[in-house]
């Protein structure tokens, strides 16, 4: 039983010095949603449809947290189209705790101010950890950012 | 499931170990009252045939299921004191006992790693590995089965979730000890690691005990989604405990590149032949890799072996001081479960 460390290099040596070249320092990706990371949109707005199927996908340019990584129910500011729409994190590729879902891709539904979702169903199924996430965020009288769950069509 | 195998290779194991280790293996062999049932001494029985291969490469492929753990039952009788056992031979029959568990429990052997070694740790953990086992049935399964797993979550509406999967990898050893089981849902490919001893997890069911060609399955996140689609309600397949373990012999076709890892680097057997995909600069680095770290030299490279698992003798000192418990602990939960699936059969007029 082979234990993976995902912080460092798994191929054993470095292939570069077969070549005969310099060493270089490679690490494992993180797989973290930083500024500039492109995401996927898995709700049916029109916005996020017309992005995706053009192969431009969303792009975070700011993380709406004090550590600037957005993980599951982090709110973001995505450009699409060339406009600038916040987003809910709703699916990471980077490996979680235990009984955390992955996902194979980075997904994320469009919200307005007050934490409206743009689209009327989420595609792909979501956390079931989103429920408790997206309760805390939400600010009485404020953004309203369960509503987000109202439209999602499976958890896992 | 252990069966009765295991119980008789433990009797014949306790009277070799009489006459080869008398004070020694006695103070080994710890066991609670209730379990000194499974090492009563019965003249005549049958005699230690040794099935399982002794060896030191974890990552053998090895058929031996739970219910062989000991060995297979040898018909003729063999007679207690005729031939007097040499020291050598009551080692390696206590090894060919006790190296089968390695494939079942491999979570109660250490981390080879030496920085990471620590033997207070160890015994304490695997105390805890054992009280877990005895409240919640954690199944024998192996990367390539597909399992279910119930945890309690707060969040979920009738507080319990259910996901379906195939183990795609087993990670790290102790209490730390994990898999992750992968699935397609609404075509989202979906991975959830789950702790094997994390209280939450209320029960943990193999519906498809089998083996892959390979030790971690990571390549399915660049393979057809078909490949790791498993319906929600699957019905557990019963098999033949005592048969070995099928090993399931796919290749995958992978997606064509890019890939999440470079996996014509790695040496896996379970996937088709990438070699026609790569370039000539790429396929030339491939030759040499596989030259410096392929099959020819994993096989003679003695001081990796020795760095990636535990010695034999080591395994044997682990497994004996458990495998009562772990034997009587499995029989209790088979029981359990017998009573919770028996119905009581209603009157028809």
């Amino acid at each position: 039983m082979s234990t993976f460390l995902r912080l460092s290099l798994h191929i054993k040596f470095p292939l570069s010095s077969i070549a005969g070249s310099r060493q270089i320092h490679m690490t494992n990706s993180l797989l973290e949603l930083r500024k500039l990371a492109r995401v996927r949109c898995v709700d049916n707005s029109a916005i996020g449809k017309q992005a995706m199927a053009e192969g431009r996908p969303p792009k975070i340019i700011h993380v709406y947290n004090k550590k600037a990584i957005a993980t599951i129910g982090d709110k973001v500011l995505c450009t699409v189209k060339g406009e600038m729409k916040k987003a809910i994190v709703v699916g990471v590729k980077k490996h979680q705790r235990h009984g955390i879902p992955r996902s194979d891709t980075n997904n994320i539904v469009f919200i307005d101010d007050n934490g409206t979702p743009l689209g009327t169903r989420i595609l792909a199924p979501i956390p079931m950890l989103l429920r408790k996430v997206l309760k805390e965020k939400t600010i009485a009288k404020g953004a309203d950012y369960t509503k987000v769950l109202a439209i999602a069509s499976r958890f896992v | 499931m252990i069966g009765r195998t295991m119980l008789a290779g433990y009797k014949t194991l306790v009277r070799l170990a009489l006459n080869a280790y008398p004070s020694c293996l006695q103070a080994q062999v710890r066991c609670s009252s209730s379990s000194n049932k499974l090492f009563q001494v019965q003249p005549g029985s049958p005699s230690l045939s040794t099935s399982a291969k002794v060896s030191l490469e974890p990552s053998e492929e090895v058929t031996t299921s739970n219910s062989q753990l000991e060995s297979s039952h040898n018909n003729s009788d063999v007679k207690e004191s005729s031939n007097p056992r040499t020291r050598q031979t009551a080692q390696r029959e206590l090894e060919d006992t006790f190296t089968p568990f390695r494939y079942v429990y491999p979570e109660f052997l250490p981390d080879p790693n030496l920085k990471f070694r620590n033997r207070i740790k160890e015994k304490l953990e695997r105390l805890d590995m054992l009280h877990r086992r005895s409240q919640v049935d954690i199944p024998e399964f192996y990367v390539g089965s597909i399992m279910s797993v119930t945890v309690s979550d707060v969040n979920a509406p009738g507080k319990t979730t259910t996901f379906v999967g195939i183990c795609m990898q087993r990670e790290f050893t102790g209490l730390k000890s994990n898999f992750t089981l992968r699935n397609v849902v609404d075509g989202m490919g979906i991975e959830i690691c789950y702790d094997l001893y994390n209280p939450t997890i209320q029960n943990i069911t193999c519906l498809r005990l089998e083996k892959r060609l390979d030790d971690n399955l990571r390549y399915l996140r660049d393979a057809p989604l078909e490949y790791s689609t498993f319906p929600f309600d699957m019905t557990p397949e019963v098999k033949n405990p005592d048969a070995p373990v099928p090993i399931n012999p796919l290749k995958i076709k992978l997606n064509p590149r890019p890939w999440t890892a470079k996996w014509h680097l790695w040496d896996l057997k379970g996937i088709e032949d990438v070699s026609h995909t790569l370039e000539d600069w790429q396929l030339r680095k491939l030759k040499t890799w596989k030259f410096l770290t392929g099959d020819e030299v994993k096989n003679v490279d003695l001081m990796k072996t020795y760095r990636s698992t535990i010695p034999v003798e080591e395994q044997v000192e682990i497994y004996s001081e458990f495998a009562p418990q772990l034997v009587s602990i499995s029989q209790s939960m088979k029981k359990q479960k017998r009573k919770r699936t028996f119905s009581k059969p209603t009157k028809s007029a």
